[in-house]
């Protein structure tokens, strides 16, 4: 027990590593809100793409999806970071992370945002439109609220799970909360920052975790 | 044109280096192949708790899940492989990312599981019951062909994450598909095994991919 607690929480090591991996953790949550935003953003834009009656663009839309979402997101960033020099530009390891992670969210999130406007009921279209709406409007003030309730409870789920993919940048050197704490350890030969991180990181998801419980509970109630 | 071809698509160092790449394959499916039934006898065995279990169980189950799920897989995988070892447990990659990968997953499952056990009207069990079932087989012949039934969508989304997450191993040396694409690189200055790593996951895992796009999009259009 006493050798537990000088491995893994050990005082004075923690206190030592902390201004370290707190750096690291304002990375972290910094890097996850940019990938939300550029998922969510991107992909519901991808998913206005996908209505467009223009066959050649869907195909690409749909190609974009597939690979995004079938790939490993460690692949993903392995690739960007370590290929792309070859063609003779490369990203910074926070651009790779982002765009990275920010890639795969756009095409889950383009996907469900589809399926929801897909879901709602035809009658909406038709009784806006007897209301003498024009098109767009009846998508933007009719349709498209409802389709993002019905999507949220989706969204929130995977927008949570690759933001912890966050973790991954550390592969590519991104100075987040779980490699500055690897760091540390390299010097301290003491796992008790590793154990910091982790508390970090479960204080930064536990709320969201439950947040999207909560959120999933009152979309069950209310459908 | 020419130099992108050298470059990414280059049949050469392909040729060099493809039985690296083989290897890694088949140690990335043997990775998939302990971990997936892992993970899922594990995310029963929990929802079984917690459909049987009295208040104070449920709650602890709930709370069990939860912390499971926050924390990112690349974090569990780096306690267990660098922090175990200081209470002189240690494991090899292989089982540290069995490990890794199953704890998280077990909450992922859990919580689906549980989920769809829920979600089965208690008159299920009742009418089983008064057929004369045993609790056994209420739960094995009634409930969890309906349950499994109900969340097939998340199961199959869930166990297409799990198989492509084993490429995390390769950031604890784990010379699987991913791992020994890096060290073909490194060997042939070319990034062709990168994107060959790339096209196999892709190939390999398409067709799952394409399958849970289709389940989610019935699971919703259901709603």
């Amino acid at each position: 027990m006493e050798r537990l607690i000088d491995h893994y929480f050990n005082a004075a090591v923690m206190a030592g590593a902390f201004p370290e991996v707190l750096r690291g953790f304002g990375v972290t949550v910094l890097v996850s809100l940019c990938i939300i935003a550029f998922g969510l953003v991107f992909g519901l834009a991808l998913a206005l793409l996908r209505c467009v009656p223009f066959r050649p663009l869907r195909w690409l839309v749909a190609a974009y999806v597939d690979v995004f979402r079938t790939l490993p997101q460690l692949v993903i960033i392995i690739v960007l970071y370590f290929a792309l020099p070859y063609l003779g530009f490369s990203l910074s390891p926070f651009a790779t992370t982002v765009l990275a992670l920010g890639a795969v969210l756009s095409a889950f999130a383009s996907d469900i945002f589809f399926a929801a406007i897909m879901a709602v009921p035809r009658g909406q279209w038709d009784a806006a439109r007897a209301l003498g709406l024009r098109t767009e409007r009846v998508f933007t003030r009719v349709v498209l609220p409802q389709a993002i309730v019905l999507a949220v409870p989706l969204l929130t789920n995977r927008a949570i799970a690759i933001a912890k993919g966050t973790a991954l940048g550390s592969a590519v050197a991104l100075p987040e909360a779980l490699s500055s704490a690897q760091s540390v350890t390299a010097i301290t030969a003491n796992p008790s920052p590793l154990t910091l991180a982790a508390a970090f990181y479960l204080a930064f998801f536990i709320p969201l975790v439950v947040l999207s419980r909560w959120i999933e509970r009152r979309a069950a109630r209310a459908g | 044109m020419q130099e992108l071809i050298d470059n990414f698509a280059n049949l050469d160092s392909l040729a060099d280096i493809y039985p690296l790449l083989l290897q890694g394959l088949w140690l990335t499916l043997l990775l998939a192949a302990v971990a997936l039934p892992t993970a899922l006898a594990g995310g029963l065995a929990v929802a079984l708790l917690y459909s049987f279990g009295g208040r104070v169980t449920r709650r602890a189950v709930i709370v069990g899940i939860d912390f499971l799920r926050a924390f990112p897989v690349l974090v569990l995988l780096v306690l267990v492989f660098y922090g175990l070892p200081f209470l002189g447990i240690r494991l090899g990659g292989f089982a540290a990312v069995v490990l890794a990968l199953g704890l998280n997953n077990t909450g992922y499952f859990g919580e689906i599981f549980r989920a769809g056990l829920a979600s089965i009207p208690h008159g299920q069990t009742e009418a089983a019951a008064a057929l004369g079932l045993s609790r056994f087989q209420v739960l094995v012949l009634v409930l969890l062909p309906q349950a499994v039934r109900k969340v097939i969508a998340p199961l199959a989304g869930n166990a297409l994450e799990l198989v492509k997450t084993t490429s995390i191993g390769a950031l604890v040396a784990m010379p699987e598909l991913l791992r020994s694409a890096r060290v073909a690189q490194e060997q042939t200055y070319n990034p062709t095994p990168l994107m060959a790593a790339a096209l196999i996951y892709f190939v390999l895992l398409w067709p799952f991919s394409r399958w849970v796009a289709v389940l989610e999009r019935r699971a919703l259009a259901r709603h």
